[in-house]
């Protein structure tokens, strides 16, 4: 059974459609990178996923559990969302943030134990932000506040991550670097993730798999190479293009003409 | 001279628990234990304060004889004024402080607004229309009669403001921000109309409720409001750590498992019950749902295990000590206590701000 299985799905805001008949699934340990134009659903495609926007046709299953029926809580603990920084309207900590990630595990009335300690400090030395632990959140760079985030996804211990243009707002450097880290999770540790990303090169070295959408349709899914072409990138952006490869990795590259 | 050490040790004993607390529990996170110690200490500060209170007063009292005396003498006037006119005024103080503070933190965080108040959804536009409308018609004389329709009218702000606001299910915290600013303005011109067309004895009257009071209140009504303020705030205090994860953003709350809508729902319609239910017994008393909750972040960080608890007991001990200074400072008249509290709080609360920076961290 695969982890995610996403069947027919289609979803409109009011009588507008924004996603149409999209299907696909997901395997445990994949990499998929979900890329399209502005406006072409990639957004929406994450927040179905989530749960957090119920499809108007079609389903969504989690290990083959429909997740509209899934509550909440029971949901955060298989999917955890990398979203991007946003601030916060008061001042918490970096371990209090990691250790949200624990909530959906604990009851109403519990406090964390020993036990989601540990665990929010093995995603916060994964992470590199052991020694952040006492800072203030707001006080971070935005590198810094993205492995934080990463750390309390971690710590909701997630079959599923889910990232949403998480290094949109980060330079090449930590682009590359926040990247890094989560491959090393998908390969060290076998963690499922889809990234949703406007970056086409970062998708393309860094998926096994893409997703291409155009108006809320699938325009090519597949293996890298067979995604990344200039037809296909030049027919869903109307925008010239030049696909090469990576001359370290032959991954494919594109290039504006 | 003894008056001028009572009021000293008034604003002392909170102020030194505080900064004291403060050296101690800064950036930590919170775990039962650290609760239970903040509590604790805060517990003690808020005995300490009340029985500086109930010994304060234009009336002097001979703490030593009156324990001396006990129970024993229950006929001697320094028994009555103890027993039957400060403590239960201290009583009231006390709810009223611990409500307002509560559901300040509680809005703050649902709205996601550091300005945010317990007043902000129209509960005290309501309550003040039905209160002057009471007082212009005389149901003073009535038992309940002004606490009732206070009562009355803020429920009737909350419904109006969360019917404005609500569509298919959902209430978006903007649009209930909105209504709720719009019914507060007007109910603030009705208010206008209605003083403009009250006589002079009355007048008096409603500006104290305005201001806020808490000489009228009989215990049989604080202890109706104590019972609103414990029932609602064991129903907020079950949501404590959702209400972090609410801090963090809406979306981010539900990707990590919480009941967005159900939730803030609850949250929504508990503190402003339990906001209506002080208001009623109390008028309008300002800042206190303000500063309290900001005052215990600065101190003890944001998480609300901690943040609701620790603001519940440090606003009854804010408002006894504001209450005590404003019925004593020019006996045997009294100020109205909302302008004790506006009067302190509002330069301390700058000189907080400026010492943390805009108040982003903890000192």
């Amino acid at each position: 059974m695969p982890l995610l299985s996403v069947d027919s799905v289609s979803f409109r805001y009011g009588e507008q459609w924004v996603l149409r008949g999209i299907g696909f699934e997901v395997e445990k340990g994949d990499f998929l990178g979900v890329i399209g134009p502005n406006g072409s659903g990639k957004t929406t495609l994450l927040r179905v996923i989530d749960g957090i926007l119920k499809p108007q046709e079609g389903e969504v299953r989690l290990e083959g559990a429909e997740i509209g029926r899934l509550r909440r809580e029971a949901l955060a603990r298989c999917v955890a969302v990398v979203p991007q920084y946003s601030a916060l309207a008061f001042p918490f900590s970096v371990e209090e943030v990691v250790l949200m990630g624990r909530s959906p595990h604990l009851g109403r009335w519990r406090f964390e134990a020993d036990r989601d300690y540990r665990i929010a400090h093995e995603a916060m030395e994964m992470t590199d932000t052991l020694a952040l632990a006492a800072r203030d959140m707001d006080s971070l760079s935005g590198g810094e506040r993205q492995r934080v985030l990463i750390a309390r996804a971690l710590a909701q211990e997630p079959r599923l991550m889910l990232l949403d243009e998480p290094t949109a707002f980060l330079d090449i450097r930590h682009q590359v670097d926040f990247f890094d880290r989560i491959r090393s999770l998908n390969r060290d540790k076998g963690l499922t993730v889809i990234a949703v990303t406007h970056d086409i090169n970062l998708a393309a070295h860094y998926c096994d798999r893409i997703i291409l959408l155009k108006d809320g349709r699938i325009e090519a899914a597949g293996p890298v190479e067979d995604v990344i072409t200039e037809e296909h990138i030049r027919k869903a952006y109307e925008t010239k293009i030049l696909v090469d490869r990576h001359p370290g990795t032959g991954s494919p590259r594109i290039t504006l003409t | 001279m003894t008056r001028f050490f009572l009021f000293t040790s008034l604003l002392a004993v909170p102020a030194v628990a505080l900064s004291v607390a403060s050296r101690i529990e800064t950036g930590k996170a919170a775990t039962p234990l650290r609760v239970g110690r903040v509590c604790a200490l805060l517990a003690f500060v808020f005995l300490a304060v009340a029985a500086i209170a109930a010994v304060t007063g234009p009336h002097r009292i001979d703490l030593i004889a009156l324990l001396r005396q006990g129970l024993a003498s229950d006929t001697s006037p320094e028994h009555t004024i103890v027993f039957s006119v400060r403590i239960p005024r201290i009583l009231l103080a006390a709810v009223v402080g611990a409500t307002l503070s509560t559901a300040g933190a509680v809005f703050q965080g649902l709205l996601r607004n550091p300005l945010a108040d317990p007043y902000i959804l129209g509960v005290s536009g309501g309550a003040a229309v039905g209160a002057v409308v009471g007082i212009i018609a005389g149901l003073d004389i009535l038992p309940f009669g002004i606490p009732a329709l206070a009562a009355l009218g803020s429920f009737a702000a909350i419904i109006l403001v969360f019917g404005v606001a609500g569509r298919r299910g959902e209430t978006p915290s903007g649009t209930l921000l909105l209504s709720g600013v719009i019914v507060n303005a007007f109910c603030t011109a009705a208010i206008m109309f209605l003083i403009s067309t009250a006589s002079g004895t009355r007048l008096h009257g409603i500006m104290f409720w305005l201001m806020g009071d808490l000489g009228l209140a009989e215990t049989g009504q604080t202890a109706l409001g104590a019972a609103a303020l414990l029932a609602g705030s064991a129903v907020i205090y079950l949501h404590a750590r959702a209400l972090n994860l609410l801090v963090i953003g809406e979306e981010q709350a539900l990707q990590l498992g919480v009941d967005v809508e159900k939730t803030r729902r609850v949250l929504f319609f508990a503190a402003s019950f339990i906001t209506a239910a002080a208001v009623s017994l109390s008028g309008l008393i300002g800042f206190v749902g303000l500063l309290v909750p900001h005052l215990i972040r600065m101190i003890f960080g944001s998480d609300y295990r901690l943040l609701l608890p620790a603001s519940f007991l440090f606003g009854a001990t804010f408002l006894v000590a504001a209450d005590t200074l404003a019925r004593t400072v020019i006996a045997p008249s009294e100020l109205p206590v909302g302008v004790i509290t506006a009067l302190f709080g509002a330069p301390f609360f700058i000189y907080l701000l400026k010492k943390t920076e805009a108040g982003r961290c903890r000192f």
